[in-house]
C-alpha cells in the first residue's frame, strides 16, 4: 500500500517484509536492541530523556509539542506509581497513521513504551485505542503476548530486575477521547470530559498519579532515536522539525494512503506520491492537518514544505500529518455543512461556548448550503467563532473554529454565492 | 443475566488494572454485555453496575456518552457507515444511498425483518480506504463499492 522508501522510514519500515508485525521480524532488524542496551548498561534516565531532546522529535498526535520538554515535566523523585500512557484514539477525520503502526509494526511501539516507561519511572502504561478499530486492539494484545512469553515486558524483563507492564484499552467511540486528560477519565470509567488544567498530567494524571502521554507514532519513534541517536533522527528532517513523519493523504488523489517522508518535504512531492489529483482534475484545497487545521486554497499549498514551521507559517497547521485534498468539484460549502457538523456531534458538552455555539455553526452552514441563508450569516459565522475560541477547557472548541473561520476567509465567494443564488456555485 | 463466558472476559479485562481501580473495566464490561445482548437495555446496565460495584448513574452516564453503545434494540446486523469529508470525497455518499435503498430504511432505522440497522458514523481511522463501515462494531469493510455493499449485505443473513 504505502510506498517503500529506505532508511527515511522510521515507524513503517517493515511494510517491504514478510509478517511485518511478527515479534520475529522486528527483532531481526535490530528490534528491541535499544531497550536491551538501556537495560544492559542501566543507562541514566537523563540520558534518554537527553537524546528525545536532540531529535527535536514533536508530538505526533497534533500539538506538536517537543516531547523531551514533555517528559522532562514528569517528577524524577516521586515516590509512588507513575504511569505512560499511549494515545491511539485516533478519530481527527483524514488521519490513519496509527492504525497502521498497530497493524505493520506493532513492537516497536511496544518497545518505545517499554523506553518511555523506563526513563519516566513508571511501573505500567496503557495504549488507549480508537473504538472503531476493535481488530488492532485484539492485534495489538496479540503482540503484547509475544512480547510477554518473550521475557520483555512483566516481571524482571530481560533479567534486568526491572518490573513493568503494558495494557490496551479499548475506546468506544468519542472523538474528545483524543484530548489526553479526557483520554484519562475514560480509562479511569468516566465519561471522557476534559479536565481542567493545571494540574497538569506529568503532576496529576492517570488515578491522580504522574502521567506522560504520548501519540502512537511519537512513542513508535523512540526506538529508532536511541538506536541511531537523536542527531540522526534530527537530520532526517530540518530543525527544531526532526525525523520523517507519517502524512495520511485523503480525497482526491489517485493513490490515498501512508507515506512516510521527511519533514520539511514539499506538498507537492507527497502529492505526486499519491498519484496526483485524481482523474487529471484541479487541485483546490487543502486541508494540511486533520480536519481541525484551517484549509488552505491549492496554490498556496503547491508552494509550502510539510513541516511545523513553514505550514503554521502559512496559516494553517501540520496537525496530524493528515493531508485531506480537495478538488474543483467539491463545493465549499457542502464540505463544512459536514466538518461543522462533526464537532457539533462530538463536543463533550462541558463548556457552554462549544456545546452551544458548535451547533449554532453547524445550524447556520447547513441553513446556506441548502438555500436558506441570510446575509448576515458570514459575519455571524465568524463572531460565534470568535467567541468560542479561547473560551473552553481543551481544544476541541477551537478545532471546530478553525474550519469554519478558515472556510469563510478562503472560499468566501462560494459561500455569498450560495446565500444570494440558493443554489451551488460549483457547476454553476 | 450475563453469561459465565461473559463475565469471565469481564474479569480478564478487569486485571489490567489496579485492583482498587475497579471502574476503569465498566467501558469493557458494557462492550462485552452489548455484544452478547445486542443491546444495553436499563436492566443490563444495572447489572453491570451490581457486577462493579458501582452507582447505576455512573455506568449509565458512559453507556449514553460513547456513541458505540446502542442504548436501544438494532438489527442482527448493525452497519455505521463513516461520511465524514475524507469519506464522502471518496464516495461514501453514493454508499449510503445504496445502502438505504437495499435496506429500505433511512439513517438511524432498523428493518422490518430485524435483520439490518443502519447507522450514520463519524470518522473512524482508517480514511485511506473509505468508503468505509462497521460491522457490529468490531469488523470493519473498507473500500466500499456498490457491488462489495451488495455482496457483504447478501453474507450477513
Amino acid at each position: 500500500m504505502s510506498l517503500h522508501i529506505p532508511d527515511t522510514q522510521v515507524c513503517l519500515w517493515t511494510l517491504g517484509h514478510e509478517n511485518p508485525s511478527s515479534l520475529a521480524t522486528y527483532t531481526a532488524h535490530g528490534g528491541y536492541e535499544a531497550i536491551r542496551k538501556i537495560l544492559a548498561e542501566k543507562m541514566p534516565a537523563g540520558e534518554i530523556i537527553e537524546q528525545v531532546k536532540v531529535s527535536a522529535l514533536r508530538g505526533r498526535g497534533g500539538a506538536g509539542f517537543p516531547t523531551g520538554l514533555k517528559w522532562s515535566f514528569m517528577p524524577r523523585d516521586y515516590v509512588g506509581d507513575k504511569y505512560i500512557v499511549c494515545n491511539t484514539d485516533e478519530g481527527e477525520p483524514g488521519t490513519f497513521k496509527d492504525r497502521d503502526i498497530l497493524i505493520y509494526n506493532p513492537h516497536q511501539l511496544i518497545e518505545g513504551m517499554l523506553i518511555a516507561g523506563y526513563a519516566l519511572g513508571a511501573r505500567a502504561g496503557y495504549n488507549y485505542i480508537h473504538g472503531e478499530i476493535f481488530e488492532q486492539y485484539q492485534s495489538w494484545e496479540k503482540a503484547l503476548e509475544e512480547a510477554r512469553a518473550a521475557g520483555l515486558l512483566g516481571h524482571d524483563i530481560l533479567g534486568s530486575g526491572w518490573d513493568f507492564d503494558l495494557h490496551a484499552h479499548h475506546g468506544y467511540g468519542a472523538y474528545i477521547c483524543g484530548e489526553e486528560t479526557a483520554l484519562l477519565e475514560s480509562i479511569e470509567g468516566k465519561k471522557g470530559q476534559p479536565r481542567f488544567k493545571p494540574p497538569f498530567p506529568a503532576s496529576f494524571g492517570l488515578y491522580g498519579k504522574p502521567t506522560t502521554i504520548n501519540n502512537t507514532e511519537t512513542l513508535a519513534s523512540i526506538p529508532w532515536i536511541m538506536r541511531h541517536g537523536g542527531q540522526a533522527f534530527l537530520e532526517l528532517g530540518k530543525p527544531n522539525n526532526g525525523g520523517s513523519k507519517i502524512f495520511s493523504i485523503s480525497g482526491h488523489v489517485n493513490k490515498p494512503g501512508n507515506y512516510e517522508i521527511p519533514l520539511g518535504t514539499p506538498f507537492a512531492t507527497l502529492l505526486e506520491m499519491a498519484g496526483g489529483v485524481r482523474n487529471g482534475h484541479k487541485l483546490k484545497a487543502v486541508i494540511p492537518g486533520g480536519s481541525s487545521a484551517p484549509v488552505l486554497p491549492g496554490e498556496v499549498m503547491m508552494d509550502l514544505t510539510l513541516d511545523f514551521d513553514a505550514i503554521a507559517k502559512a496559516g494553517s497547521m501540520l496537525g496530524s500529518g493528515a493531508v485531506i485534498v480537495m478538488d474543483e468539484t467539491v463545493c465549499m460549502v457542502r464540505a463544512l455543512e459536514r466538518l461543522s457538523y462533526f464537532y457539533y456531534e462530538e463536543s463533550c458538552g462541558q463548556c457552554t461556548p462549544c456545546r452551544e455555539g458548535t451547533g449554532w455553526m453547524h445550524r447556520i452552514v447547513r441553513r446556506i448550503e441548502h438555500g436558506q441563508g441570510r446575509p448576515e450569516d458570514l459575519e455571524e459565522l465568524v463572531r460565534i467563532g470568535g467567541n468560542i475560541a479561547g473560551r473552553t477547557i481543551c481544544a476541541l472548541g477551537d478545532a471546530a473554529v478553525g474550519p469554519v473561520v478558515s472556510f469563510v476567509r478562503h472560499f468566501r465567494a462560494e459561500f455569498e454565492y450560495h446565500i444570494e443564488n440558493k443554489r451551488c456555485l460549483v457547476g454553476a | 443475566m450475563l453469561s459465565q463466558e461473559a463475565l469471565a472476559q469481564i474479569d480478564q479485562e478487569a486485571r489490567k488494572y489496579p485492583a482498587e481501580q475497579r471502574q476503569s473495566v465498566v467501558m469493557s464490561a458494557l462492550r462485552i454485555a452489548q455484544a452478547e445482548l445486542g443491546w444495553l437495555s436499563r436492566e443490563t446496565i444495572a447489572f453491570v453496575a451490581d457486577y462493579l460495584d458501582m452507582p447505576a448513574i455512573a455506568v449509565y452516564e458512559v453507556a449514553t456518552f460513547y456513541n458505540m453503545y446502542d442504548l436501544e434494540p438494532v438489527g442482527r446486523h448493525k452497519l455505521t457507515l463513516c461520511t465524514n469529508l475524507p469519506c464522502q470525497l471518496q464516495g461514501a455518499d453514493r454508499i449510503a444511498e445504496h445502502l438505504k435503498a437495499r435496506m429500505g430504511i433511512d439513517f438511524n432505522e432498523t428493518t422490518a425483518d430485524g435483520r439490518f440497522t443502519l447507522k450514520e458514523g463519524e470518522c473512524m481511522g482508517a480514511c485511506g480506504s473509505g468508503p468505509l463501515c462497521l460491522h457490529n462494531n468490531h469488523r470493519m469493510h473498507t473500500h466500499l463499492t456498490p457491488e462489495s455493499v451488495d455482496k457483504l449485505m447478501d453474507e450477513l443473513k
